[in-house]
């Protein structure tokens, strides 16, 4: 019998209660769970840098950059989990040329290369086009060529030139703002708007989304700061620590109230979807939904930045709380990508029983390809980092 | 003299252009606020049968004639090339078992092609019945709505196509689907569905479902034709739609629908 077919039989012997026979068959696997946990990232990664471009928070300087190219290097992964799970990935591209002004999904390919090519690349460009020129200058060899071809042959690098760069690039993180809040936004509008689903159907789901993408990414960018500069030998910064660890507070907050609005509302109302919604979150959401991205995502983080708020004795427990710390935040906000896509299939849309889901290890859908797209981009963010090191940027007078 | 009227001529055309200004201004902006609140279905989502000389098919299943036989299910898989596997249907059966506390027993074993049994004991049974499930081409469809490239459609007769050489197999209509009528082929590898056997339609024949059925439970028809024997059910019988809340625009009609069913 083919894998496949032998796959649903098991899962047709662990199904509970009545489920639609064309059901057995889960259509998002664990790379649907991946794609909006990478967007997130990009979206979260590039507020954070935005804080410190447009409110001026100085304190930031040490993870602007970082920041941006963090951004960078998932946004260019950020497809990929969705063009391997199609069936037909070689059609991909029709989503771009035919797009269906109707559905919900047929404008992310605008709404991403919007975002790469007109905010994330050229703010970078913008940003970087100075140093890159001094550096093209230095170098020797290929290197040279590189940067001199990264430079797009602009290599005006008089005050006046290098004041345009600037000005220009803060009216990109300006118009970057309102797109980042569209991208993530956005991603959550194509669950939100299914009503079929009552798990996903509702509102709120892409501010929440939002929030939840500001926490992850903010968390990220604090790891990776703290990660760039142990291998770089140098000291982390606590101030940047703790004032990155109040964002997160703050955002983690307003995503803890909006993601407990949503279920309180659901509760309360007690439509028909009820009885199973309850069902799922007290069964096979469980470990996923209070512990991870209840317990170890929201509860013990918003604790832990609380205490390290008013704690301020031992510096190195203290970069250890928040290493852990945005650490745990990060598997919260993936157990929530988990809850969202995941769980929105394990009931049936006769609100009469649940399917299973096992995940496999190997092929385009399993854990390893999931892995790969994860790692991938930390791959990019290290050449990124060597090939554009923020470190070594020409110093700018503010 | 000859200089005022020809002052007065002026002004005329001048006041006259502004008007057919200001006209023109108004229909250009009109239809283009029209064509593109036409093309943004997100917004005003209806439906709007085409070709008037046309049949716009709807369709009636009658739970008090269905046996549970599950003949149609089995034809539709032989008609349609469907996969024999227990998870690919564009059609089946349900039976419903409402117990004397209440609860409700779902099953569907092989979408009822092999036959049902009963194994709740006759005397917890309040009532027991069958439902034939299929699309319900929907004229608010919302699995048309939501295909990024367009590969599924309402054909001018009100039924609900997928174009295979189009598809992408992003899945999405299959979870916009409220009655769990769309699978992926695990063949062609692309979204499949109930096609009102479309290509028999256009031969004058019925679909394979209704033609085996033994005993008339599914019944389909035009329902523009007001003297078709679709409507004169319809206008005689008291009859549901799936999930009526959703706003669908379902065209599958149940007669004798109880309220257990999604």
């Amino acid at each position: 019998m083919e894998p496949h077919y032998q796959h649903l039989y098991d899962i047709l012997a662990h199904s509970q209660g009545y489920i639609f026979p064309n059901e057995i068959d889960l259509q998002w696997g664990i790379l649907i769970v991946v794609y909006p946990f990478i967007t997130g990232l990009v979206a979260g990664a590039f507020i954070l840098a935005s804080l410190e471009r447009v409110f001026k928070v100085k304190i930031l300087k040490p993870t602007y950059q970082i920041a941006l190219l963090t951004a960078l290097s998932f946004l260019l992964v950020a497809t990929m989990p969705l063009i391997s799970h199609l069936s037909q990935p070689q059609r991909a591209y029709e989503i771009m040329i035919t797009p269906h002004s109707s559905s919900a999904m047929a404008i992310f390919g605008f709404v991403y290369l919007w975002y790469l090519a007109v905010v994330l690349l050229l703010e970078i460009w913008f940003d970087y086009r100075h140093s890159m020129v001094v550096w093209s200058n230095e170098k020797k060899g290929i290197m040279k060529w590189v940067y001199k071809i990264l430079t797009l042959g602009i290599n005006d690098i008089s005050p006046r030139t290098v004041q345009w760069d600037r000005k220009l690039g803060h009216i990109i993180t300006i118009v970057g703002i309102p797109s980042a809040f569209i991208l993530h936004g956005y991603v959550g509008f194509i669950f939100g708007s299914l009503k079929a689903n009552p798990w996903w159907s509702s509102p709120l789901i892409p501010i929440i989304f939002l929030f939840s993408a500001m926490v992850s990414g903010i968390a990220l960018v604090m790891l990776v700061y703290m990660i760039v500069s142990f291998f770089r030998k140098k000291v982390v910064d606590l101030n940047v620590l703790d004032t990155i660890g109040k964002y997160l507070f703050f955002i983690l907050i307003l995503d803890f109230t909006l993601e407990s609005l949503d279920q309180i509302h659901r509760i309360y109302e007690a439509e028909e979807s009820f009885e199973i919604i309850k069902l799922l979150v007290s069964g096979k959401l469980y470990l996923t939904l209070f512990v991870a991205q209840g317990l170890i995502g929201t509860i013990i983080p918003l604790i832990t930045l609380v205490f390290l708020q008013f704690y301020k004795h031992k510096i190195k427990l203290q970069k250890t709380m928040y290493f852990i710390v945005s650490i745990l935040v990060l598997i919260g906000v993936y157990s929530m990508r988990w809850n969202v896509v995941i769980g929105g299939q394990l009931f049936s849309k006769s609100f009469s029983g649940f399917t299973s889901f096992k995940v496999g290890l190997i092929g385009l859908d399993g854990t390893l390809m999931a892995a790969f797209w994860l790692l991938l981009p930390i791959g990019i963010l290290t050449f990124l980092l060597w090939l554009l090191p923020p470190w070594k940027m020409v110093k700018e007078e503010d | 003299m000859s200089q005022s009227t020809s002052t007065m001529g002026n002004e005329k055309i001048k006041s006259s252009r502004r008007k057919f200004l200001k006209t023109a201004v108004t229909l250009a902006g009109a239809t283009i606020g029209y064509t593109w609140l036409k093309s943004s279905k997100v917004l005003l989502f209806a439906a709007e049968p085409k070709d008037e000389s046309l049949p716009y098919y709807g369709i009636v299943i009658d739970i008090q004639k269905c046996i549970g036989c599950g003949n149609c299910a089995k034809a539709c898989k032989k008609e349609n090339d469907v996969p024999v596997e227990p998870f690919f249907f564009r059609t089946w059966v349900e039976q419903y078992t409402v117990k004397n506390d209440g609860k409700v027993n779902i099953v569907s074993p092989n979408g009822g092609i092999d036959g049902f049994t009963q194994t709740v004991p006759d005397e917890d049974i309040f009532k027991s019945f069958f439902v034939p499930k299929m699309c319900n081409h929907c004229s608010k469809s919302p699995c048309t709505q939501v295909c990024p490239v367009g590969a599924t459609y309402e054909s001018p007769e009100g039924v609900v196509l997928i174009d295979e050489k189009y598809c992408i197999g992003c899945r999405y209509c299959v979870q916009a689907c409220p009655y769990g009528c769309r699978f992926i082929h695990p063949v062609k590898k692309v979204a499949n569905k109930c096609t009102l056997c479309y290509h028999r339609l256009k031969k004058g024949l019925a679909p394979a479902c209704m033609e085996t059925c033994p005993t008339g439970a599914r019944m389909y028809g035009n329902l523009r034709d007001k003297k078709s024997d679709l409507v004169k059910f319809l206008k005689e019988h008291t009859t549901q739609v799936l999930r009526p809340n959703l706003n669908t625009g379902a065209k599958l009609y149940y007669n004798a629908l109880s309220s257990e069913v999604r």
